[in-house]
């Protein structure tokens, strides 16, 4: 492997700026890696070598002429294959979407690439992202670069996974439930949820429209930070975007943690957290506390609620969402007998059965005589939860949990059990319900396994400033993980 | 709470899915479970507590009306499974 893959997305950026190094040489680096060892991770279902070059070419054609566009110019990136590009197709991990060349791209996608950035290609997930494991991907799961025996994490595995493997130098997830920060927790690697409305979902195939927030992950604190600078801000496209300005995530991400308030929410420590995942998560409270930051004991009642209203809400959403494939305008079509018939085959052989299932419980949730019952309650278990948090930040800056209830669990040991799967994203939820800004750090690898294991901070709407400055100052203390073993 | 096969059947027609006889025993033993599991929302007190209708607190930003490019017909109708001309082609809806 070139030892170019180790650097961060920033550090490859300084020495494309002093041009040490050529985005051509970068692009062909990932490239050869991709080819070394995506067979056996399979992070990536499309990989867009021809275009990758072409764009490495002019962006050093950039520099070298002095008109650099910014830090992203000229570095590859990858993109959950949930993001609409334009002339590159676009599965969102399913069979109903299989061969759907997008005509326009997402916001997010342009701004990416009018910041110059060279996309690789389209990564793994979860089908329309719902899962917690990649398992649900249509076109096989991808593996965690750790131990391959094991998940990645999902809906984003793809991602988390080519940025672990050094595949690529960050990538573009989603988070609904916890698709970014769960597969970063997994991979070793840095994640951000964005505050909802702060990233454009224009252009991203849509899950639970009130839930769905695209997010930067990458290697480093710094580079998640820059990848946020590039697609965040409003979007007349999308009307949810706030107009709330941009500010600027790299101005005061050093200023580390003395001073912060930390709150730790008494009732996610112990419970059904493992011992090992724990232990690391103690520690990182520990070493806040060591750079003088104060730990606040907070309260989230209910927050244990959280997993039984998103499970409701999400796929109410989903079913309403999903209703669009049906074999009219675009993506697979199976001929029936009259257009009902056709629907119903067509959505039979094209959706596989994660999202049949979360159809089917948003469909009877907002069904006649249930609706109240479970679709409103749900909805106002959400303000509750929201509440919980409005509460805790009039004490504290910025939340610290664990990600996730372990780490990186073996393929094929939940599958069978949908509930199970679900109870994973048991921290992750309520940041999402509430709307709130989350990251997933690194800190450090589980005594028993020797695997990764998350921080999760979560912090007040559009503070990302805040978390990523707590973040940052935690990465400093612990330095780098080593690189994933099961790729070497 | 326990989803009777008949019930899933009915959510399966009104959702336009064509499930397998294994898919509707999966799915109501499976279902079964999750809403059992939501049952314990029933026992918060939400009285005087307002759903939680929208996401952003901000209220929404208005634009102006008007007139934008749009996609070309041909790029619209590039990933049309059946075509005539500049339509989308349907199987017959009045039989």
């Amino acid at each position: 492997m070139s030892t170019l893959l180790d650097l961060s997305l920033l550090d490859l950026s300084e020495r494309l700026a002093s041009r040490a190094v050529s985005s051509r040489e970068a692009v062909d680096a990932a490239l050869a890696r991709v080819e070394a060892v995506d067979g056996r991770v399979r992070a990536f279902l499309h990989v867009d070598a021809a275009n990758a070059r072409a764009a490495a070419d002019a962006a050093d054609a950039r520099a070298a002429a002095g008109q650099r566009r910014g830090p992203l110019d000229g570095v590859p990136i990858a993109l959950k294959d949930i993001f609409a590009t334009r002339g590159v197709p676009t599965t969102a991990g399913s069979k109903i979407l299989e061969g759907y060349v997008p005509p326009y791209s997402a916001t997010l996608v342009e701004r990416l690439l009018d910041a110059g950035a060279v996309v690789l290609g389209k990564l793994n997930m979860d089908e329309f992202a719902m899962g917690t494991s990649n398992e649900n991907s249509a076109y096989g799961p991808c593996h965690n670069p750790w131990d391959l025996t094991r998940t990645p994490g999902g809906s984003s595995g793809g991602s988390a996974a080519a940025v672990a493997a050094r595949e690529c130098f960050g990538a573009l997830g989603t988070d609904t439930g916890g698709s970014i920060r769960g597969p970063a927790s997994f991979c070793g690697i840095v994640g951000l949820k964005p505050t909802y409305g702060r990233v454009s979902r224009y252009g991203v195939v849509a899950f639970a429209s009130s839930l769905d927030q695209p997010g930067p992950m990458a290697r480093s604190v710094r580079d998640v930070a820059a990848l946020l600078q590039a697609i965040a801000g409003h979007d007349p496209r999308d009307q949810t975007t706030s107009a709330q300005p941009v500010p600027d995530y790299l101005a005061g991400i050093e200023g580390g943690a003395k001073g912060l308030r930390i709150g730790v929410p008494r009732e996610w420590l112990g419970g059904g957290l493992d011992p090992g995942v724990e232990a690391r998560v103690r520690e990182a409270l520990a070493t806040y506390e060591r750079l003088g930051a104060t730990l606040v004991d907070v309260s989230l009642p209910h927050t244990k609620y959280g997993i039984a209203a998103y499970y409701l809400i999400a796929p109410a959403e989903a079913s309403s969402n999903l209703a669009r494939y049906d074999g009219i305008r675009f993506g697979l079509r199976v001929k029936g007998q009259g257009l009902k018939d056709t629907y119903a085959k067509t959505r039979d052989r094209g959706f596989g059965p994660e999202p049949k299932r979360r159809i089917m419980l948003g469909t009877y949730a907002l069904s006649a005589g249930y609706y109240d019952a479970y679709y409103l309650r749900a909805q106002k278990v959400r303000s509750l939860v929201r509440r919980d948090f409005d509460d805790a930040f009039t004490r504290c800056d910025v939340i610290a949990g664990p990600v996730t209830p372990t780490v990186a669990f073996k393929l094929g040991e939940k599958v069978s059990d949908p509930l199970q799967m679900y109870l994973e994203d048991v921290y992750t939820v309520p940041c999402n319900l509430a709307a709130l800004p989350g990251m997933s750090i690194p800190c450090g690898l589980s005594e028993k396994e020797r695997l990764p294991v998350g921080l999760q901070l979560i912090g007040r709407p559009f503070d990302e400033v805040t978390l990523l400055r707590t973040a940052r100052a935690l990465e400093r203390e612990a330095g780098p993980l080593p690189r994933p073993p099961a790729v070497e | 709470m326990a989803l009777s096969l008949a019930e899933v059947r009915r959510i399966a027609a009104l959702a336009r899915l064509e499930l397998s006889p294994e898919e509707e025993a999966r799915f109501a033993e499976q279902l079964s479970a999750v809403l059992t599991y939501v049952e314990q929302l029933s026992t918060l007190d939400v009285s005087g507590v307002p759903p939680m209708t929208h996401a952003l607190a901000e209220a929404p930003s208005l634009r102006e009306d008007e007139v934008l490019p749009s996609l070309p017909p041909e790029d619209s109708l590039a990933n049309a499974p059946a075509r005539e001309g500049t339509f989308f082609l349907v199987p017959r809806i009045i039989e």
